[in-house]
């Protein structure tokens, strides 16, 4: 295990080089450079050329290069210009709501998929298999930003913002400073209810799906039947049985959803004006702040690279073959 | 009797087979009914394209003939053909049998074909010009009702024409951006697969690097780094969508190249390119069509996120992303400006996963015929 973890380990990091020099190619591909966003008939030459030193642009692009891949190691990634604060500071207050974020609605699809997929393997053809699987379908195909915007018009509708009061912007309310512990701990939990849902519920139809097929192949093995066959109530079977060895493969889609959750983060937090990374890198690139850009974007590509060697791990240590099996 | 089973196939194409019991006569029955009840209602724009109408017109023309000779040509050609048996072998590497009787593919398929003639009989079809605004005070905001079925927006245009004519930017980005990215896909994946080595390692870690990035990330810092623009953003999604089709391609042209028939034409002589094109892509073919058409839905999805952070179709195109965009400040008061364009993306983007899923189940040999 401490081998294959090694392995993994260090095949990711070309991976994170490879995407700090992409995010570098990225910046140098635009027409123009940081300064364009000064660029104001009133400023002379002069002092947009100094700007450009100060910046370093003037360098030849390998000394930028390797400035640019010292600032990962270093953690000093520059400065904003929208915000007048170093990158790392800006970027130190948005991560933590993104991961928050994104946490708990992995939580949310790979629990509300995997218990749907499980309902409809057991009950194949039954009516609720044959109303999930088009539900899933359904809101397979629903766009994150739409169901956000609709789970607002629900909460605020007359009939449920009576009882609900679910809030529908922002992080925590305006009285959250004198609140209890708990009492934080719950407004931040209301706050989180429609943006989790909002950017899960699609990929928890996704999950759902994954998980119908690989339950119905695992009910059909042999050591199922044997399993029945020597007395066990049916319970035990599927939950104790059937289930650990369906999920197995359910562990590699957190490759395929995670992508598409720190994706789904830019338009839900925009929706929900959740102060994280999303909502971050859309209004740095609305105001051309590139050091924030370009770091957001590396952070991105980086999480995801984390993200699957996480599963990777995950999936060695659930089941012993791929350790001896992958190379 | 002969003669008159022909009258009623060419008068009423797919009734005979309607009332035998199929659906594929129930749905011809239905596209001819409709087409005659369009011609009829707007009559008057059929004419005026006659004298003189932009192309967008007279494509609308033409769709809404072509359609009225391919309903009697279908009820006289493949309704009067008997099905297929279930145990019979398929004619082609796609089983469009199994595909006709995978019931979700089937309502897949009619949905979207009903979604493309649509988009492209938008000029007849649609109400009122999407981009039209007379007498704004007095008709914006205006709910649902029978004049307008989807309301109007703020400008007091019309938001069901412009849901349909948001069908036609969705499904042209949507299908252009595919076509490019399934060209360069199969371009890198084979390259990739015949090459082998290093170039093969190389592309294929260039293809685990381009996938480490969420899409919707890479899509939006690509377009601001550019002014958006139409042409920009479908080059973009197309440029972002390839990863997957050239990792499948690569993967079939890797297992092919070892099938007997293709070591035969090496044997008998055949170049590189010619083995490539004419024996191992139409092979390595199927999977990468049950790829584009989920690729065409998760494009017109990604689109209208981006339209929807205006960063995708400017307004005043009507796209549905840029439509639910502007129904969000107002939505408390308007509903129906953002909530029936995500209607159509939803229902679009279904319609592209029906047939994706069926197509693969058609495809897939173990799925379609049992073991």
């Amino acid at each position: 295990m401490l081998r294959y973890s090694g392995r993994r380990l260090l095949g990711a990091i070309p991976l994170l080089l490879g995407i700090v020099t992409l995010t570098f190619i990225l910046l140098h591909l635009a027409p123009g450079d940081p300064t364009t966003a000064y660029f104001n008939p009133n400023i002379p030459p002069d002092v947009i050329e100094q700007m450009r030193r100060n910046l370093g642009l003037d360098r030849p692009l390998p000394v930028q290069y390797l400035d640019w891949l010292r600032s990962f190691f270093t953690g000093h990634f520059g400065y904003s210009f929208s915000q007048h604060r170093p990158v790392a500071a800006v970027i130190g207050d948005a991560l933590p709501n993104t991961l928050l974020l994104s946490g708990i609605s992995l939580v949310l699809i790979f629990v509300l998929g995997c218990a749907a997929g499980v309902v409809q393997a057991v009950r194949q053809y039954s009516a609720a298999d044959q109303v999930l699987t088009l539900l899933a379908l359904a809101i397979y195909s629903v766009p994150g930003f739409w169901l956000g915007l609709m789970l607002i018009l629900l909460v605020s509708s007359p009939v449920l913002s009576g009882w609900l009061h679910l809030p529908i912007s922002g992080m925590v309310s305006i009285d959250h400073e004198y609140l209890g512990w708990w009492g934080r701990v719950a407004d931040r939990a209301r706050h989180l209810v429609l943006p989790v849902i909002a950017l899960g519920l699609a990929s928890a139809a996704g999950v759902a799906r994954y998980m119908r097929g690989s339950m119905l192949e695992v009910v059909g093995q042999d050591y199922i039947r044997t399993a029945r066959a020597k007395g066990l109530p049916e319970r035990r079977v599927i939950l104790g049985h059937a289930l650990r060895n369906a999920l197995l493969p359910i562990v590699s889609l957190l490759g395929l959803y995670l992508p598409l959750l720190f994706g789904g983060t830019v338009v839900i937090e925009y929706v929900f004006s959740w102060p994280g990374m999303g909502r971050l890198l859309y209004n740095a690139i609305l105001a051309r702040d590139y050091p924030v850009v370009m770091a957001a974007t590396f952070l991105f590509g980086a999480l995801v690279v984390l993200g699957n060697l996480l599963a990777d791990l995950l999936y060695a240590a659930v089941d012993p073959r791929v350790r001896y099996d992958g190379r | 009797m002969r003669r008159a089973g022909l009258l009623a196939d060419v008068l009423l194409p797919g009734a005979r087979a309607a009332l035998s019991g199929r659906s594929g006569g129930v749905a011809v029955l239905a596209a001819w009914a409709f087409l005659w009840a369009l011609s009829a209602l707007r009559l008057g724009r059929i004419v005026a394209t006659l004298g003189g109408g932009s192309a967008d017109q007279w494509l609308a023309l033409a769709t809404l003939v072509a359609c009225l000779v391919a309903c009697p040509v279908a009820a006289l050609g493949w309704l009067r053909r008997e099905p297929r048996k279930a145990s019979d072998a398929p004619a082609g590497p796609i089983d469009w049998e199994a595909f006709a009787r995978h019931r979700q593919a089937s309502i897949g398929l009619v949905l979207l074909a009903a979604l493309i003639l649509v988009a492209l009989l938008t000029p007849y079809l649609a109400p009122f010009d999407p981009n039209a605004q007379h007498a704004v005070v007095a008709t914006r905001f205006l709910p649902p009702s029978a004049a307008h079925p989807l309301g109007t927006d703020r400008f007091g245009r019309d938001v069901l024409s412009r849901v349909l004519y948001g069908a036609r930017i969705s499904l042209t980005i949507g299908f252009v951006a595919v076509a490019i990215a399934m060209t360069v896909g199969t371009l890198v994946g084979s390259g990739a697969g015949l090459a082998g080595g290093a170039v093969d390692a190389a592309s294929m870690r260039g293809v685990d690097l381009l996938l480490s990035f969420p899409r919707l990330v890479l899509l939006i810092t690509l377009v601001a780094l550019f002014e958006p623009h139409l042409g920009l953003v479908i080059l973009v999604l197309g440029l972002t969508g390839w990863m997957g089709t050239a990792r499948i391609v690569r993967g079939q042209v890797l297992s092919i190249r070892e099938e007997d028939y293709v070591q035969a034409a090496r044997a008998l002589g055949l170049g590189r390119w010619r083995i490539l094109v004419r024996h191992v892509l139409p092979n390595a073919l199927t999977p990468v069509i049950v790829a584009a058409t989920l690729g065409v839905g998760n494009t017109i999805l990604a689109e209208a996120a981006l339209s929807f952070l205006g960063l995708g179709v400017q307004p005043p195109t009507a796209s549905w992303g840029n439509m639910v965009a502007s129904g969000r400040d107002v939505m408390l008061n308007a509903w129906w400006i953002a909530a029936f364009p995500g209607l159509a993306i939803v229902l679009t983007v279904m319609s592209f996963n029906l047939v994706g899923d069926g197509l693969r189940d058609a495809l897939d040999p173990r799925h379609a015929r049992g073991p």
